[in-house]
């Protein structure tokens, strides 16, 4: 038997999936946390059935891919759990009506039941069963109650005969509402003065900006000290030993020898520049990338559950406009800065291919992920803001250009923003980390193979000589346009593959900081990561992320050149 | 009458018409905003930004043009 979870967005269907099957799934307090299906399994009566997670609808007729999904889904189902938010029972019945009409058992578990007394909202919830002719189960999903009731109930769910005309089906829920719901509306609450205040302009832009600087203090801050306190000494006292014995045993300067451990400094192992598989291989993405991953997530995950994601896109909706995106976009922003893959899938939010192309594109461009964002920093970090400041600053007017550019180039349309703002919440913790857990075991199984591989084909590329032929190619555009030395066209290309390898053969070059920050800018531009470019193409299909690469390189030329001979002319 | 667009921040309309198109409409509705509702205007953006009103438990941000196409009686 398939079971699915029908619902509004944001009613909490994903807490209710966790509870159920057990199995982790990322909830948000935003509308459109989840915008693919996610499969588990629930027991009940020694029967085991199939339990499905889906996208949020606020009809039976789609606006966006997501609800696309879920719709198409429903005719699947055997059994439907439709989980309706207890404080919004108006927009909830809307659906709970067109969902009977697919005439399949049906079972509604009224959610956050926590939250209404506080509102002033009671409900008759006998009356209210019997009204729909479906039963009504009350649960809170965060703290559990009411789930076992739910999951005894499932098997004696049924279609209800409730039968309506179209045309009088907000009537209906009228009719419905008006005798199981009253409401005693609690005035100027302090909640709701914070509510409507990060929302206007005067009081909204300063916050919004303090919000921002405050968490990227954060994230520096819980990166910096994870990298100190923990994963330096962890590498430096644990692992090295384990690969000096292990390089003593296999010999240094054989190929194995190369393959795992790579170049030896001064008889000690240099992890930023060793290139071995165990050494560098698993250096990068664990010893310098993944704290700041786990601390980027940290800080999000406060301001996804906390509410305020949503009102943050609302504040930077009218710029967003102007590059033919709405606020809306700021999440795949957001996600993008720690690791482009969930960036690029959170596309799957906006409505039409212009602007799933123009976010996806710029994402590309011009939005770092953590791991670049480390390389950057092992590149120019001891420059300081100079280095840093020049390549961030270009990375943003690059991001507002190129935005503004393909508003007016890409055919589409750029539909205006239209986004439910939800109650500020209280994070709810242990949700909170099994999320923040979630991502970073998803970062580690996406990115560590990736690295390993790239570190294996860039060495076989290497050893074989055809990454010579392709650089002694490319030559001329690094340095005749870009002001590099014609080593660097290696490890560009590299880049393709790797950036940390990439990074890792532009060191040693010796480089001046104008170099540096062309290599940087350029290593940020030209491509995405081989991982998020597959999810890419598999988004946008073949011919629009051709046209989205095509973008990607000819802006990182036009930008590297430009910026190699502004600088040419500041710093010099 | 007046649009939502220009409706005083802080006030109590009643929906009098919607004059987009059945997209808008439908999008509406399914927030159990349509004609004879009751929305409270909470803020507008600058730089044609968008419009946050207030339904019941709903809060809801709408664009610029959107805005300017409902049409409220001021209560
Ligand atoms: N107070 C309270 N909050 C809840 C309850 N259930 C879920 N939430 C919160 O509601 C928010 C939304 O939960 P999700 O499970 O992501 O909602 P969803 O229905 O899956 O949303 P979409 O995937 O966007 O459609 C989260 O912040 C949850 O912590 C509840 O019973 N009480
Ligand atoms: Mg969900």
């Amino acid at each position: 038997m398939k079971i699915l979870l029908i619902g509004n967005p944001n009613v909490g269907k994903s807490v209710v999936f966790n509870r159920l099957s057990g199995v982790d799934v990322i909830s948000s307090n935003y509308a459109g946390t989840t915008v693919d299906v996610t499969r588990g399994y629930i027991t009940i009566n020694k029967f085991r059935h199939e339990l499905i997670d889906v996208p949020g609808i606020y009809s039976t007729e789609p606006s966006c891919k997501a609800e696309e999904i879920a719709i198409d889904l429903i005719s699947e189902g055997d059994v439907l759990i439709n989980v309706v938010d207890a404080t919004n029972l108006e927009r909830s019945l809307n659906l709970t009506l067109q969902l009977i009409r697919y005439n399949k058992p049906i079972i509604i578990a009224l959610n956050m039941i926590d939250e209404i007394n506080h509102i002033g909202i009671s409900i008759n919830i006998d009356l209210l069963s019997k009204l729909l002719q479906v039963e009504c189960i009350p649960v809170c999903a965060i703290t559990g109650e009411g789930i076992n009731h739910l999951v005894n109930k499932i098997p004696q769910s049924e279609p209800s005969n409730y039968a309506y005309t179209d045309k009088e089906r907000w009537n209906e829920v009228g009719k419905i509402l008006s005798q199981v719901q009253t409401v005693k509306y609690k005035h100027h609450s302090f909640a709701k003065t914070l509510r409507d205040a990060s929302v206007k302009p005067i009081t909204g832009i300063p916050f919004l900006v303090i919000v921002l600087m405050v968490m990227f203090l954060l994230i520096r801050v819980i990166g910096e000290s994870l990298i100190n306190y923990f994963f330096s000494p962890l590498f430096e006292k644990f692992w090295s030993p384990i690969m000096l014995y292990l390089s003593g045993l296999i010999q240094n300067n054989t190929f194995l020898h190369d393959l795992l451990i790579g170049k030896l400094s001064n008889g000690q192992i240099d992890y930023g520049d060793s290139f071995g598989l165990l050494t560098t291989g698993l250096y990068v993405p664990i010893g310098s990338v993944l704290p700041y991953v786990f601390a980027f997530y940290l800080v999000l995950s406060i301001m996804e559950d906390s509410g305020y994601l949503p009102r943050a896109a609302v504040m930077v909706d009218n710029i967003m406009h102007k590059m033919g995106l709405h606020g809306l976009a700021i999440i795949p922003m957001l996600l993008g800065l720690g690791c482009n893959v969930p960036g690029a899938l959170s596309t799957r939010l906006l409505e039409t291919r212009k602007e799933k192309f123009i976010a996806s594109t710029l994402l590309s461009i011009a939005v770092p992920c953590m791991a670049l964002q480390a390389m950057l920093f092992g590149m120019l970090g001891e420059y300081g803001i100079k280095g840093l400041g020049i390549v961030f600053v270009t990375l943003f007017l690059v991001w507002l250009i190129i935005g503004f550019l393909l508003r007016r180039i890409i055919k589409g349309t750029s539909p205006e923003i239209f986004l439910e703002i939800p109650p500020y919440r209280i994070p709810f913790f242990k949700g909170m980390f099994k999320k923040v857990f979630t991502r970073v075991r998803w970062f580690l199984k996406e990115a560590v193979p990736f690295v390993l591989l790239g570190v294996l084909i860039a060495n076989l590329l290497y050893t074989s000589g055809i990454l010579e032929i392709i650089a002694r190619f490319t030559e001329p555009v690094f340095v005749y346009l870009l002001g590099l030395p014609k080593e660097a066209s290696g490890a560009l290309i590299m880049g393709f593959l790797r950036k940390d390898l990439a990074v890792g053969m532009l060191l040693p070059l010796s480089l001046s900081l104008r170099q540096l920050i062309v290599a940087s800018v350029v290593l940020a531009m030209y491509f995405p990561c081989v991982a998020t470019f597959s999810v890419l193409l598999k988004e946008l299909g073949i011919k629009d992320m051709l046209k989205s690469t095509l973008v990607m390189l000819i802006s990182t030329l036009i930008v590297g050149t430009v910026l190699n001979y502004i600088l040419i002319l500041l710093l010099n | 009458m007046v649009t939502v667009l220009e409706m005083q921040e802080g006030k109590l309309g009643i929906i009098s018409s919607i004059n987009g198109g059945v997209g808008l409409q439908k999008k509406l509705e399914n927030m159990g905003i349509s004609k004879g509702a009751e929305i409270f205007k909470i803020s507008r953006q600058w730089l044609k930004g968008p419009v946050i009103i207030r339904h019941g438990n709903t809060e809801l941000a709408i664009g610029y043009n959107m805005a300017m196409k409902i049409m409220v009686d001021i209560i």
